[in-house]
């Protein structure tokens, strides 16, 4: 008896911390489909009725819709670069021996510990000398080349461990070498790549400080930026609802993606946490 | 602070583990010359000019009076450096980056480790129930945009009604007080991280062996010396690797100030940190060899604690 008792002490701060993570988000949930007047005079109260309308106005007048549609083409973008690049990179360096291996690798590795805004302003100067400041395939390469260290990185062991045999049974067979990391590497890589993908697709999607600096003009904002842009806005406007509505449009994504996937994700950092 | 940085690390840790076990590659030069050269270039290429070349043009801008518009530029020597020296915006951010040091790593490796123990202390083999459920909303903050989480919490510690005050039933502008604007902002940065630590921490625990715990349960251990005495002292490299992320976390804190406070930075220059500094000066004030003076600066700080965090696990480890 005594035991059951103590057992469901457990739970007691369990739920707390749950609450303390799910109450704001939660809100903003709810508040997404109040009116002002319900946000401003009962921020507790559940929504009267459910405005739908916040999303429209948020998706359409607050340029949601156009931040969410520059965020997809960039991430997109983004990630088949990374995807692909990594892949090829990882490949070599994972399973090929020639001279000048190891200072590739640790030249990919070297940026992974400076903390990216010592970049910035020199980062800034290349892309306007490369005229890529306000262009959304400028932020695509830039995406790309910052996701890449981690990519090459997390991949390179992982086409390292393939087994041998299938590779070496397609060149006896006559296969050309980019039809063997096609058609047999990369299909065997897949589990390492959709991983991958998945930590790259987050990180993307919420990156901010890049994009900040590089899309100084607001038609080409991403998500991020527009919501904070959106946040000053309408605190002059007072239009709070649609500002909730915007808020919960920018986290859908992730949070279908996370429901998904959280599997492989707390997988890849126990493969990352333990020693 | 760093969200998903703090994920990739660690996992290109796995990365470098298992590369260290793989032997015997199934080919070399000369006879894949053209597919490794052809392979590489381009990957190198953006890399090179996107991510290496600014780190290190950095080191030279900041030895100019380069404003980053004027076509001209002088070299200064360290003229910069002895401005930074002297920037009192500079100390004032610095501060708030080492509250950070202190406060962080504490709150958010303690918050991590109790959450785990309870989720794991259930040592019948299995988790308390429910344990992944926890484990699951814990790690959801963790993928928002930072975006997201500053705004929302902007609006959280609203003076009339928000959801802070609503719950305490106060009216405190939390973020318009220069006294507790750097603790509002401290705490979304625990809120945000905690879920990671868990996540992370449950797994170590998870390894350790059933029989160690069988043993001190025969000795008559209770809770918290089995915590101290076993779990602790085997979790320490995991720990050790969760502190180095939440200290370079601490010393960028950049977003989320710049997302949430008044100025950004205020009230007061109350919630001030180094990015915030370096970032106005360069992309507000054209003083771009300044600005990279500070970020080079900055760079010293996070390699050197790194290196005292790395060395002193291995004096501990002999």
């Amino acid at each position: 008896m005594k035991r059951t008792v103590r057992r469901s002490g457990i739970h007691i701060p369990l739920l707390a911390w749950a609450t303390v993570v799910g109450l704001p988000l939660l809100w903003m949930a709810l508040s997404a489909f109040k009116n002002d007047k319900e946000i401003i005079d009962d921020p507790f109260s559940l929504p009267s009725q459910l405005h739908w309308d916040n999303f429209g106005r948020a998706w359409s007048q607050a340029s949601i819709g156009r931040y969410t549609m520059n965020t997809v083409i960039v991430v997109c973008g983004a990630l088949v670069l990374t995807m692909t690049l990594g892949a090829m990179a990882a490949y070599i360096l994972g399973r090929f021996e020639f001279r000048g291996r190891k200072i590739v690798y640790y030249g990919f590795a070297a940026s992974m510990t400076f903390p990216i805004f010592l970049a910035l302003v020199p980062l800034f100067l290349v892309a306007s000398n490369l005229h890529l400041v306000g262009t959304l395939y400028g932020l695509i390469l830039i995406y790309a080349a910052y996701a890449l260290p981690f990519t090459i990185f997390f991949l390179t062991p992982f086409f390292a461990d393939l087994p041998h045999e299938y590779a070496e049974a397609a060149r006896i067979d006559g296969a050309g070498e980019i039809g063997i990391f096609v058609r047999i590497m990369v299909p065997l890589a897949r589990p390492g790549l959709v991983s991958v993908a998945i930590f790259n697709f987050l990180g993307l999607w919420n990156q901010y400080l890049l994009p900040i600096v590089l899309m100084p003009d607001e038609k080409q904002f991403v998500l991020s930026q527009g919501l904070a842009a959106l946040a000053v806005n309408q605190g002059y406007q007072s239009d709070w609802s649609a500002l909730f509505a915007g808020l919960t449009i920018a986290v859908v994504p992730v949070l279908a993606v996370y429901i998904f996937s959280h599997r492989t994700i707390q997988a890849g950092l126990t493969a990352g946490g333990l020693r | 602070m760093s969200s998903s940085t703090t994920a990739s690390r660690s996992l290109s840790r796995a990365g470098r583990r298992a590369r260290g076990r793989s032997r015997g590659r199934s080919g070399s030069l000369p006879r894949h010359r053209g597919l490794i050269v052809g392979f590489l270039t381009l990957p190198i290429i953006l890399y090179a000019v996107f991510v290496l070349s600014p780190y290190v043009q950095a080191i030279y801008i900041s030895l100019t009076d380069w404003t980053g518009f004027a076509r001209r530029l002088n070299f200064v020597g360290f003229e910069n450096y002895t401005r930074v020296a002297h920037d009192d915006l500079f100390w004032t951010g610095l501060k708030h980056n080492l509250v950070m040091l202190a406060v962080l790593p504490v709150l958010t490796i303690g918050l991590g480790l109790f959450f785990a123990s309870m989720l794991n202390i259930d040592r019948a083999g299995r988790g308390v129930r429910g344990s992944s459920a926890y484990k699951i909303v814990y790690f959801f903050p963790q993928v928002l945009p930072v975006a997201v989480i500053g705004v929302l919490w902007q609006f959280v510690y609203t003076p009339r009604s928000g959801l802070l005050n609503g719950l305490l039933g106060t009216h405190h502008a939390w973020l318009g007080s220069p006294d507790t604007a750097l603790a509002a902002v401290l705490a979304v940065g625990v809120w945000s991280s905690v879920g990671f630590y868990v996540v992370l921490f449950s797994a170590a625990m998870g390894a350790i062996p059933q029989e160690i715990y069988e043993a001190v349960a025969l000795d008559g251990a209770g809770r918290w010396r089995t915590f101290f005495q076993v779990t602790l002292p085997l979790l320490r490299d995991t720990v050790r690797v969760g502190l180095i992320y939440v200290s370079i976390g601490a010393l960028d804190g950049f977003a989320i100030v710049q997302l949430m406070t008044v100025g950004p930075g205020g009230p007061d220059n109350a919630t001030e940190v180094v990015g915030l500094t370096l970032y106005r000066r360069a992309f507000a004030d054209g003083q771009f060899g300044y600005a990279c003076a500070m970020g080079v600066v900055m760079l010293f700080m996070t390699l050197t604690l790194a290196v005292i965090l790395q060395s002193r696990r291995r004096e501990v480890g002999r």
